[in-house]
């Protein structure tokens, strides 16, 4: 099956961090997709919400809006598309990955269709 | 109860755990079982066969069998009878008795009580599927509408098969945590049926019964001593207090407070066995939380008269419980063993401690009400049990706390 793993984290928290720091988690990362590489399908990091923009068509009119779908503490910033035999081996790779040691990551089963 | 309703009791559980690993889907499973049922009532007329299991697993199979072939030549999809064929007809079954059944029940608790699924529905899904207890009855047990009971079932299952949860038994590094699910859902039906905060008293006593089934299933099932000691105090706590379940409410329905029940009325098998249980387990590990309340129950079961209990010692373990788990519950309970063992004056300030954070909890306004009245403050007194009161939901609790306003009123 597939999963999407999105990542949510405190975005000030990369934001504020030293270049050292930074270094570090971007290794962490690095080290995160070489392990699991042969189940990750794909993944990305996202920019910042402050680059988000909203947009949604009511009666027929294009509504644009700064800014991410919700405002929240913890946002999303990125995600991996990965593929695992069962729900139990979606959780174990989620935890291995370095957001979920300061933020969440939630896990979505993809949707089929016959 | 008949003969049938008593192997659907003894079986339901096992039968659909197998079928489950069979077919690979609960729903075919559960009906295909339902099926075999409905033919054992026509086709058994009242004579149970020899080996009831083989005959369900079988017809249930041949069911499922139909079931698929009808829905594959409806869809064309023959790669699915293909697949299932040949495990059907194998006879090099794992863990097989003489019955041909294997026993996949710990597969079937671990799936049900899997912690991507929300309590209620963990809940919900092992009574369902391996108990057997109908939409009905669960809905009823839980003072839910059948439909939302319902919902919550089909629920559950399109998360399994949507959310690809393993049929399967945890491997060994991921068995404390999961354990640990398990024995909270266990303890959570035990809870319910105990509590009984309102509802129908038939219904309630069966979801003891079936917690303590429960728990002796996935004892007899599971591997690792270890684990083993906390399930143990599990069995032992909840036989312990299931023991007390004849002297809980007099015949007229009015709840017995634990120092005036009838003693000698307490289930002496269900208490031994629990005490040796919980020795067992203290002997292994050291106490947790299942432990530790089955000790207190243990030093009740201790005292053949209320006077003789040993409310030093449940004091002190209710100290070491509100180490491991510092609730408030846990707290007022230390407080009333106290006002036990050093009297009210001694319990007071334990009490009123937690004002905040159980001002809406009735135990807590019946607790302080019980302790002023020993105090002599009887207006303070009647005023707690009066607050008590409008809290509990419970009929028979609230026809005792009046009945405490009447006597404090009558100054006796």
């Amino acid at each position: 099956m597939q999963y999407l793993l999105l990542i949510y984290d405190d975005e000030k928290r990369w934001a504020n961090m030293t270049e050292g720091d930074m270094q570090k988690g971007m290794e962490a990362y690095n080290a995160f997709g070489e392990e699991f590489a042969g189940k990750i399908k794909t993944g990305d990091a996202l920019q910042p919400t402050h680059t988000a923009t909203t947009v949604r068509m009511r009666e027929g009119k294009r509504l644009t809006t700064d800014g991410p779908y919700a405002e929240t503490k913890e946002a999303l910033g990125g995600y991996y598309l990965i593929d695992a035999n069962d729900l139990d081996e979606a959780i174990a790779i989620a935890g291995k990955i370095p957001g979920a040691l300061t933020g969440a990551i939630e896990v979505r089963p993809i949707m089929t269709f016959e | 109860m008949t003969a049938i309703e008593d192997v659907f009791r003894s079986e339901w559980g096992r039968l659909l755990a197998a079928l489950i690993h069979l077919l690979g889907d609960f729903d075919v499973a559960e009906e295909a079982l339902q099926e075999a049922f409905a033919a054992a009532v026509t086709e058994w007329a009242g004579e149970v066969p020899r080996n009831p299991r083989a005959w369900l697993y079988g017809t249930a199979r041949h069911k499922a069998i139909d079931r698929l072939r009808r829905r594959a030549r409806f869809a064309e999809k023959q790669a699915e009878i293909a697949y299932l064929a040949p495990s059907m007809t194998s006879d090099n079954m794992e863990d097989a008795d003489e019955s041909g059944v294997p026993d996949e029940r710990l597969r079937l608790i671990f799936t049900c009580c899997h912690p991507s699924l929300a309590e209620d529905a963990q809940v919900a899904l092992t009574l369902r599927t391996l108990c057997g207890l109908s939409t009905e009855e669960i809905a009823r047990a839980f003072l839910v509408p059948t439909a939302t009971m319902a919902q919550r079932l089909v629920r559950a299952k399109a998360k399994i098969r949507g959310a690809g949860i393993p049929y399967r038994v945890p491997p060994a590094s991921e068995l404390p945590e999961r354990l640990s699910v398990v024995m909270a859902v266990i303890y959570l039906v035990f809870n319910e049926g105990y509590a009984a905060a309102s509802g129908a008293a038939l219904v309630r006593h069966d979801l003891c019964a079936e917690a303590i089934r429960l728990a002796r299933v996935l004892r007899a099932l599971m591997p690792l001593a270890q684990l083993n000691a906390q399930l143990d105090a599990l069995l032992a706590l909840m036989l312990l207090h299931d023991a007390r379940r004849l002297t809980r409410v007099d015949d007229n329905g009015e709840m017995v407070l634990l120092a005036d029940q009838q003693r000698s009325r307490w289930d002496r098998a269900e208490i031994d066995e629990g005490r040796k249980l919980l020795h067992g387990s203290l002997r292994r590990s050291r106490p947790g939380t299942y432990a530790l309340e089955a000790a207190i129950a243990a030093v009740h079961a201790d005292a053949l008269i209320a006077a003789d209990t040993d409310w030093k010692q449940i004091a002190a373990i209710y100290e070491r419980l509100y180490a491991l788990h510092p609730t408030p519950i846990v707290a007022l309970n230390h407080a009333v063993a106290v006002s036990m063992s050093d009297g009210p004056g001694a319990a007071l300030p334990l009490v009123d401690a937690l004002s905040d954070s159980l001002a809406d909890y009735h135990l807590w306004h019946a607790t302080r009400a019980d302790v002023l009245r020993r105090l002599g403050r009887v207006e303070e007194a009647a005023d707690s049990y009066r607050h008590a009161y409008e809290l509990s939901g419970n009929e028979a609790e609230r026809r005792f706390l009046m009945r405490r306003v009447r006597e404090l009123a009558r100054g006796t």
